[in-house]
């Protein structure tokens, strides 16, 4: 068995091994204490038969009481110094994970919701893998070696007993329950999968089946799969469970052997006592090995899936994974010393501490090193461009894209097919087209999102790879497919696009996407929670937070919009791109995605993209002029519109 | 019994081993007490193996019955009762939430019942063997019950709530994630790995702050039950010093104090281990409540001998198809010679809103209806009435004279064919998928719809045609490609009436046009109540109704002229 995963986390955990070993030690400590307290208080008991004078007993006596406490004490520190520990981890974890994607800024568009929660679950599995195994069963293999050097000190054959009972309980049957774990898991897990598919077809789809009469059919079928995963169940509950029963066994098993043979070779009376009930307790704590064994092995391919993602930043780029604070582990160790300190510094000013867990939420993006508050200078991780957008970078950019070509899927269609542009500094150009022509994946080149298969975007004469990774997002920037909101407040979502920007500045960006209005309807005003994924804004409201965020980071060449009006009336998508395009100024080069064409006559050329390819090009009285895909588009639309106008208004 | 069993078992490998443990202290062995001792310890296993594994084949019975029941209910309540949260609150715990279920089961339970035996049968067998410890653990023992109701177990489950919450929290880690794309955008990808780093942290600082606490309670279980044992094995050993106690019974007080509390002990730590299936459990029994009034179809007057009508969409295989009242004249699919669907007096009331009100119209067979109106103003909630997914609060929708909730749902069912705003693909093959509402057609069928649906050229262009199974929820196929395979499925259907719920929203100019094609090919012929919220719809429609505000108005002519001739259209 490979054990690459472990050996990532255990890397990522060295700056903490002295919390991880602690803890350890006390978990030990505490099985210690229990094996100890029967141990002496046995002893306590034969010897006291003998009727020795009281004076002997009064140290057991003390040790029986002293052992009696330290026991739950050692416990709840052990738990207390293992969860900090494991969370300091987890910390370090989260941070190399989000650090790692963030490095790929091609790829990490690519992830599907579904595969970035997993992510999410698979990095709790780190603090799983330490507490629940790592922890516990170092110790349980620390408490068993001193057993047996113990037992070994009154009687090596009884050791020997010991040991081989401790191996048992604590390797061979480990192993044996995680090979039937993996087995069952094997065997379960795609019927689960497939359970879990049927109950989303039959709620989501319920209506579908509703109405297409298949619902009795859908049902049968997933009554049938419960039914079989069910039996599975049924039959492997016994084979797992057998590997319990036999841990009581070994234990009591064990313990007899050592009776046995310390009997055998004339050991002290009082010692058999101790030495039997010592090993039954031994036994029993190195058990627990069987437990964590189980959960290692559910545990195994979500740290797999962590440390493929890691194992490339680890080994290979690891100084431009990160900022240097970030890929410093020490220097968040040093503030975790004093928690209280980094508590401190930490906080935003502006938070409340009162709830944790709200405070957390609220204040994510205005814990930013570039706050408002904290105007431009005090801004070490984001100094570019932050107080003034267009900072050192010059104010016109001529951008080529010369005879790209992209295909997601070898085997696929091309996504573009050789599309050449020209972009003089301050163009107007609408992109249109069906849907799957490549407008979108036009933006995602323009951009750096995605890199050509061939050929290549240039600015000013170099080639978008060779641009500072810092220096693209100033020269070119805007709203894409993709774009996200925060669950943070509109203020900390606006701010994304430029951090030191006063209420002003936010005024002016959201007027322009015609948010504003929206702004001051609301009681807590710029401080308004986004939702997650902004799911306390309507769809238009979410759209104009976008745009607004989009004309607020004014990157200083390139301005790209993908859909900006999606899910606005026709009125308004009027007024909104408008405003946004006058936004935008003289000096800056609009390259505008849109699938409904009013408007487009104030744009200096229109594309229209069909397979990849361009199709057409011109300005739209010359595209309306001559017959094409753009001039019947553009009549239905016009006609449509004004008949469903006329109709409905 | 299995608690009896236990109980009894503990108490004899305690017995058995205090014997053989005196008789070694005196240097001899007790061949019979220590074959006494193996024994019980293999009956001890055996019974906690018997115990585990009925308890997990216990949970394996319960869940999939549960799992049946859960969506049963979907099935027999329809879709009106699955309100969006519901949806996938069902979906998640009729999937993987009930497998929480497993804690419950094999761990809580069990040991409930153990740590009523245990202690009691421990107390009995100590106040026969030395009154006065058994005393003292009769003293202390309640301790640990009172003083985890004390500390609460409720309260700790609750901050253990919140410590999965914390967890879920997580800093925001997965929003962050998500917005990756856009931080880079913005240039911000490098500089949030600071934040992220301290929103871990703070994470850990607020859970830390919970669990201090969360675990005081154990703590100072755990300290009850050594104590206990501190303070029972130091008198015990003073009075085998005076001679006033037996070896045999001293060890065999040592022996069994700890096992008088363990069960409790254990109790308390899987109860919360449990919390997550029992949650689990509220929420199946809570989602499984008879809901009030749920006015469903009438019960099907039986009269097995009625001729099923001659339809090419009769499916011989549907269960639920018994004959309804005895109507032949009705509902004759291609002729369209049905008669009228009239709404009289319909009004929809749901809990918080009114959706239509007094609603009164008339479809007559082969009308093409286009129904337009503001979001949300009750046009879907026409098209489901039709389908039997809402009933209405007063007033009665009739099919040639019949209500409709007297008339068999899944018969009636039969003569639609609907197109919603999103269908949803299951994860089958493409044909699985168009053939929904006919299983049994041929595959020739199916090709034919394909084409009628304008989706030849996709179909080909799929790895491996109409067996290419669908990925999660149709992923891999673009809105307008789903929309088409919803549209094949209406036309494999071969309903009389269709039912379009704005079938071209969300799709670009491009996608559009070939819906609307295909939407053209489906309607001809047909009666068709059409949802339009996209103007080029209109141009299909014989007449327009307008809903606003839950009231529907006739929209005078809508003869509406396209400025673009319609494409040639395939009757």
């Amino acid at each position: 068995m490979r054990l690459r995963p472990e050996r990532t986390v255990w890397r990522l955990a060295r700056p903490y091994l002295g919390r991880l070993l602690g803890a350890g030690l006390l978990a030990a400590g505490t099985e210690l204490a229990g094996l100890a307290l029967l141990a002496t208080a046995t002893w306590l008991l034969v010897s006291a038969a003998g009727r020795p004078p009281l004076d002997t007993l009064t140290v057991a006596i003390v040790v029986v009481r002293a052992l009696a406490i330290s026991r739950g004490v050692l416990r709840y520190t052990e738990r207390l110094a293992g969860h900090d520990a494991a969370l300091r981890v987890v910390t370090e974890v989260r941070a190399r994970v989000f650090a790692a994607l963030a490095a790929r800024r091609t790829t990490a568009a690519r992830r599907s919701g579904d595969l970035l929660s997993r992510l999410v679950s698979d990095v709790e599995a780190v603090q799983d893998l330490l507490l629940r195994v790592l922890v516990p069963g170092a110790a349980a293999t620390l408490v068993g070696l001193l057993a047996v050097a113990g037992a070994s000190a009154v009687t090596p054959l009884a050791g020997l007993a010991l040991a081989g009972g401790l191996l048992l309980a604590g390797v061979a049957l480990p192993v044996l329950a995680a090979l039937l774990t993996r087995r069952t898991a094997d065997r379960v897990a795609p019927l689960r999968g497939a359970l879990a598919a049927d109950a989303v077809d039959l709620t989501t789809g319920a209506a579908d089946l509703a109405a297409f009469g298949a619902t009795e059919s859908a049902l049968a079928g997933a009554d049938a799969r419960a039914r079989e995963l069910a039996a599975l169940e049924r039959r492997t509950a016994a084979l797992g469970w057998a590997v319990d029963g036999l841990g009581v066994l070994v234990a009591g098993a064990t313990s007899a052997a050592v009776l046995t043979v310390a009997l055998r070779t004339g050991v002290s009376g009082i010692l058999v006592g101790v030495l039997a009930v010592g090993t039954l307790a031994a036994v029993e704590a190195a058990l627990a090995l069987v437990g964590a064994a189980r959960h290692w092995t559910r545990l195994r391919t979500g740290l797999t899936r962590v440390a493929d993602l890691l194992a490339s930043d680890l080994s290979g780029s690891n100084p431009s994974a990160s900022t240097p604070s970030a890929a410093d582990p020490s220097a968040s160790d040093s503030s975790a010393a004093d928690p209280s300190a980094s508590d401190s510094s930490a906080a935003d000013p502006s938070a409340s501490d009162s709830s944790a867990a709200d405070s957390s939420a609220a204040d994510f993006l205005a814990a930013d090193p570039g706050t408002p508050t904290d105007g431009p200078a005090s801004t070490p991780g984001a100094e570019p461009g932050d107080g003034s957008p267009a900072g050192g970078i010059a104010p016109r950019w001529h951008c080529r894209i010369e005879e790209v070509s992209l295909r997601y899927r070898r085997s696929g269609p091309p996504a573009l097919d050789g599309v050449s542009l020209d972009l003089p500094a301050g163009r107007r150009i609408a992109v249109v087209g069906p849907s799957g022509a490549g407008k979108s994946s036009l933006l995602a080149v323009l951009t750096g999102m995605v890199r050509p298969d061939r050929g290549r975007v240039v600015y000013d004469n170099v080639d978008l790879s060779d641009l500072p990774v810092d220096q693209l997002p100033r020269i070119v920037g805007g709203l894409l497919a993709e774009a996200h909101v925060f669950h943070a407040t509109a203020r900390e979502n606006l701010l994304l696009g430029r951090a030191g920007a006063n209420d002003d500045d936010l005024a002016g960006a959201a007027g322009a996407a015609g948010l504003l209005d929206w702004v001051r309807q609301q009681p807590a005003g710029w401080d308004t929670m986004a939702g997650e994924e902004g799911g306390q804004l309507s769809g238009g409201q979410r759209q104009r937070l976008l745009l607004a965020r989009v004309l607020l980071a004014e990157p200083a060449g390139i301005l790209v919009l993908d859909e900006p009006t999606e899910g606005l009336d026709p009125g308004a998508a009027d007024a909104v791109l408008a405003s946004a395009t006058a936004h935008a100024g003289p000096d800056r080069t609009v390259v505008l995605v849109t699938h409904r064409l009013a408007g487009l006559d104030r744009y200096d050329e229109v594309v229209v993209l069909d397979q990849g390819r361009i199709a057409d090009r011109g300005s739209h009285a010359e595209l309306v002029g001559r017959p094409g895909w753009y001039r019947d588009q553009w009549l239905r639309q016009t006609g449509a519109e004004r008949d469903y106008l006329a109709i409905t208004g | 019994m299995l608690g009896v069993t236990a109980a009894v078992l503990v108490i004899a490998q305690a017995t058995t081993l205090a014997t053989v443990l005196a008789e070694a202290a005196g240097g001899h062995l007790d061949r019979a007490a220590l074959a006494g001792f193996l024994g019980s310890v293999a009956g001890r296993a055996a019974l906690l193996w018997a115990q585990g594994t009925v308890a997990a084949r216990a949970a394996a019975t319960a869940k999939a019955t549960l799992r049946a029941d859960l969506l049963d209910a979907v099935g027999r309540r329809g879709p009106g009762w699955l309100s969006g949260q519901r949806t996938g609150q069902l979906a998640t715990l009729a999937g993987r939430g009930l497998d929480a279920l497993d804690a419950y089961f094999t761990g809580y339970l069990p040991q409930l019942v153990l740590s009523v035996t245990v202690p009691l049968a421990v107390l009995v067998r100590l106040f026969f063997a030395d009154w006065s410890s058994a005393l003292v653990i009769a003293v202390t023992l309640p301790l640990v019950p009172i003083f985890g109701a004390l500390l609460g177990w409720q309260a700790q489950a609750a901050t253990e709530r919140q410590w999965r919450r914390l967890a879920l929290l997580g800093g925001h880690f997965l929003d962050m994630l998500r917005g990756l794309p856009t931080l880079h955008l913005f240039g911000r990808a490098s500089a949030q790995v600071t934040v992220v780093r301290r929103m871990a942290d703070r994470h850990r600082q607020a859970t830390m702050k919970t669990l201090r606490i969360a675990f005081l309670s154990a703590l100072v279980l755990e300290l009850v039950a050594t104590l206990s044992v501190a303070l029972v094995a130091v008198p015990v050993g003073l009075r085998l010093l005076g001679g006033g106690l037996a070896l045999e019974t001293a060890l065999l007080v040592l022996l069994l104090t700890p096992e008088a509390f363990l069960p409790l002990r254990a109790a308390g730590s899987q109860f919360h281990a449990s919390q997550e299936g029992l949650t689990a459990l509220d929420e199946a029994l809570t989602l499984l409540e008879p809901e009030p009034p749920a006015p469903t179809a009438a019960p099907p007057t039986a009269s097995t001998a009625a001729p099923p009508t001659a339809s090419t969409a009769a499916r011989p295989t549907a269960r639920t198809a018994v004959a309804l009242v005895d109507r032949e004249c009705d509902l004759q699919p291609w002729s369209g010679r049905h008669d009228e669907i009239r709404f009289e007096s319909v009004t929809v009331e749901y809990p918080r809103t009114t959706a239509l009100r007094d609603v009164t119209l008339t479809i007559r067979p082969g009308e093409r209806i286009a129904v337009v109106g503001p979001s949300g103003a009750g046009k879907s909630t026409l098209l489901h009435l039709l389908l039997g997914f809402v009933t209405p609060s007063s007033g009665r929708i009739t099919v040639d004279g019949t209500d409709l909730a007297a008339l068999d749902l899944a018969r009636w069912r039969r003569q639609l064919a609907w197109v919603p705003q999103r269908a949803h693909l299951f994860g089958t093959s493409v044909a699985d998928n168009i053939r929904l509402g006919a299983p049994n057609a041929p595959l020739a069928a199916v090709r034919e719809a394909v084409r009628a649906a304008d989706l030849t050229e996709v179909v080909a262009d799929l790895p491996d045609g109409l067996d290419t199974r669908l990925g999660e929820r149709g992923h891999g196929l673009s809105s307008g490609q789903r929309q088409r395979i919803a549209l094949a499925r209406a036309f494999l259907r071969g309903a009389p009436i269709v039912l379009l719920d704005e079938p071209t929203a969300r799709l670009d100019a491009g996608s559009e046009a070939a819906v609307l094609a295909a939407t053209r090919r489906l309607v001809a012929g047909r009666t068709a109540l059409l949802v339009a919220h996209r103007p080029t719809l209109l141009a299909e429609a014989d007449r327009v109704l307008r809903v606003e505000d839950g009231r529907v108005t006739e929209q005078q002519s809508a003869a509406v002229e396209i400025t673009t001739p319609p494409r040639e259209v395939v009757g």
